[in-house]
């Protein structure tokens, strides 16, 4: 079902910057805000939690290590174990480069798939744009009206009064 | 805000921030986000100038060159080189370490520049990345030609099922790290590149006429639309690449230098070595990065973005590292001479007065004496002296993993092993098509994707604007003077 939002758009980030504050300060929730660029501090005034993606990260390269580590300790001890120069077969130290390069290849890599997972990008994905020129020029301050309890009369002020140079009705999905 | 009491006190401000100097300007004030994507996207909606097209034909040439070479090699097999029993490695191994070093200052710049928050890094680190990718697919060249099977490259990755039977890679030789360390680290720089890349594309999605460009714009982009949700997620992730890159990046050329240190061959054998080849990767990489975005501000026209005191700082970087490396030689010499070691000590006399010493001291003039120019900041922001010098950097590094190489490799330890390396006609056809190679999808990047990352230079120009900070020359004594009194008045 489309849901409807108020859209205001700005052309300076310091004005978005104070609408995001005006209206969370009158216990407004921010459905999104979209820029061009991320703009410094937006996200204490969003009030976003911080991301655990780095636990992904985190998840993913211990499993790497620990993967690399029984992986090679499998393959040069247990199932052929070959004498190269005299030394012992357990040699560990010989076994950190590869360790290392697989603990940063499969955290990186998880880190990024857990991105666009989480962001729910993907190749030949529509865009889906409330205004134009987000990508460009024009910062956006996107509110949803729930039913029920949205005062758009109140939103539609607080907006205004920040220099929004326009504002508008969006029907769609975000 | 005020300036006057060194805290930024606007009013909305929530947590107010100690500001003892107010950050330079690295883009000129009053430039609007409209016209850096104007300005950036350009080169791109143009049709290139005959500068562009006199450098592609020459890639290109040389590229095909390369396909040709290859072939050939591959049909006949590595007898083609000027390889003998004395020097099994010599081209091949020299211009894949030559390769992977250009390869590193793409990433010093994009990830340990991102760590230190330098905002210089903006203007050239896509490019800069866009380098590292390209060098690293030429250096990847060289293993798997130098087989002489390169059919059967694969065989270096341990892989399931093992149809070798139970027999793995050794996992005790440097090789397979290398391996791993390459493949990793081109991975890695690929998706690291990629993502910074995302938004832009998104730029250029919604900017495109042509529907093939749209369609194409639109697949990459990923559905990107600014969501700040997005965003933030975005800039952490962003932030644990370049955290991961970082070591990584350290660890690459560490791995390389193994290929030689935990050998027994007397001038490979040394401790000095990782640290030593990761700043002369530097060094090389900051040399290739100058000559490339030299020619690329010319050819393109973006001074405004790749500024003098850019390729000031980038001067500066080279400058340092190159005076890392000569420590490293001197080093080299000193423990040759004090260890004792009868075959250390021949490889260093032999190195300075031996059958190449002309190699060695073309080193030594590329790498010790160029940077010394670097001290004045007249080189530092002169276009044409900066660029002789790079390319003088360019080969002294190369010429310096000859010296290593090929030297070490010529008169080992038994006189009666001893020998000497004449490259072919094949082995110079490899090498100047590598980098046919190189400079042909460098040409085809600034031609079809977003050589400086917008969003990252609309970010700078958006911190900068709150503050007014001089503009102009590299900031001197006196300029930072003035603005310690500005700041305390």
């Amino acid at each position: 079902m489309p849901e409807k939002f108020v859209v205001a758009t700005y052309s300076d980030p310091d004005s978005l910057l104070r609408a995001v504050r005006k209206l969370r300060e009158h216990s407004f929730r921010i459905y999104d805000v979209y820029a061009p660029y991320p703009i410094h501090d937006l996200e204490h005034a969003m009030g976003l939690r911080r991301t655990r993606l780095p636990l992904v990260t985190l998840v993913a390269g211990a499993s790497a290590l620990l993967t690399a580590i029984c992986f090679q300790f499998y393959a040069a001890v247990l199932d052929w174990p070959l004498n190269v120069g005299g030394k012992p077969d357990n040699s560990s130290l010989a076994f950190v480069p590869i360790c290392f390069e697989a603990t940063v290849l499969i955290g990186g890599l998880s880190t990024f798939v857990a991105l666009l997972f989480r962001a729910r990008l993907f190749p030949g994905k529509k865009e889906r744009l409330p205004a134009l020129g987000l990508t460009n020029d024009k910062f956006a301050l996107v509110l949803r009206k729930r039913a029920g309890d949205f005062d758009e009369a109140k939103a539609t002020k607080l907006i205004q009064a920040t220099g929004a140079e326009d504002t508008r009705e969006f029907e769609g999905k975000l | 805000m005020s300036v006057a009491t060194g805290y930024t006190t606007t009013p909305d401000t929530e947590r107010p921030r100690l500001q003892l100097l107010p950050p330079t300007r690295w883009v000129e004030e009053g430039v609007s986000l409209r016209q850096i994507t104007d300005d950036i996207a350009r080169p791109m909606e143009a049709r290139p100038g005959k500068g562009w097209w006199i450098c592609f034909a020459l890639a290109f040439a040389a590229l095909l060159n390369l396909g040709g070479m290859v072939t050939y090699l591959i049909a006949k097999g590595i007898g083609l080189w000027g390889l003998n029993n004395s020097v099994g490695w010599a081209f091949d191994i020299t211009n894949f370490v030559f390769w992977i070093g250009i390869g590193h200052a793409g990433t010093l710049i994009s990830a340990i520049l991102l760590l230190f928050r330098q905002q210089w890094r903006t203007s050239i680190n896509r490019s800069a990345e866009a380098m590292t990718i390209f060098a690293v697919m030429c250096a990847g060249l060289f293993p798997a030609i130098h087989m002489g099977r390169p059919w059967d490259a694969f065989f270096i990755f341990p892989y399931f099922p093992n149809q070798r039977g139970p027999l793995w890679v050794n996992f005790r030789s440097p090789l397979v790290w290398d391996v791993v360390a390459i493949s990793t680290y081109f991975t890695i720089s690929l998706f690291f590149w990629f993502l910074g890349m995302v938004p832009d594309l998104a730029t250029l999605r919604d900017r495109v006429t042509g529907r093939i460009k749209k369609l194409i714009f639109g697949v990459l982009s990923l559905g990107w639309n600014g969501s700040y949700r997005t965003w933030a997620r975005y800039e952490m992730v962003s932030l644990i690449l370049a955290g991961l890159a970082t070591p990584l990046v350290l660890s690459v050329h560490s791995i390389v230098s193994m290929d030689f240190a935990t050998s027994l061959v007397p001038g490979w054998h040394t401790t000095i070595f990782p640290p030593y080849f990761v700043a002369g990767a530097i060094y090389s990489g900051f040399g290739m990065v100058l000559t490339l975005l030299i020619i690329t501000r010319q050819t393109m026209h973006l001074e405004r973005y790749i500024t003098i005191r850019h390729l000031d700082k980038m001067a500066k970087v080279t400058m340092l590292t190159g005076m890392i490396v000569s420590y490293a030689y001197a080093t080299e010499f000193f423990s040759a001479w004090y260890t004792g070691n009868l075959y250390e000590r021949y490889h260093f006399i032999n190195r300075a007065t031996g059958p190449y010493a002309w190699c060695f001291y073309l080193m030594v003039l590329c790498n010790v004496v160029t940077p010394q120019f670097l001290w004045w900041k007249k080189a530092r922001t002169n276009v044409a002296i900066l660029f002789v010098l790079s390319i003088m950097v360019n080969i002294g590094m190369w010429f310096e993993r000859f010296v290593i190489i090929v030297v070490s490799l010529h008169r080992a330890f038994l006189p009666s092993g001893w020998g000497m390396f004449y490259p072919t006609r094949v082995d110079v056809g490899i090498l100047v098509g590598s980098f046919g190679l190189f400079f042909t999808l460098f040409l085809l990047f600034i031609r079809f994707l977003p050589m400086i990352a917008m969003w990252e230079i609309k970010s700078v120009a958006a911190t900068g604007a709150h503050i007014a900070a001089p503009i102009g020359p590299p900031e001197g004594k006196q300029d930072r003077e003035e603005r310690e009194v500005a700041v305390n008045a």
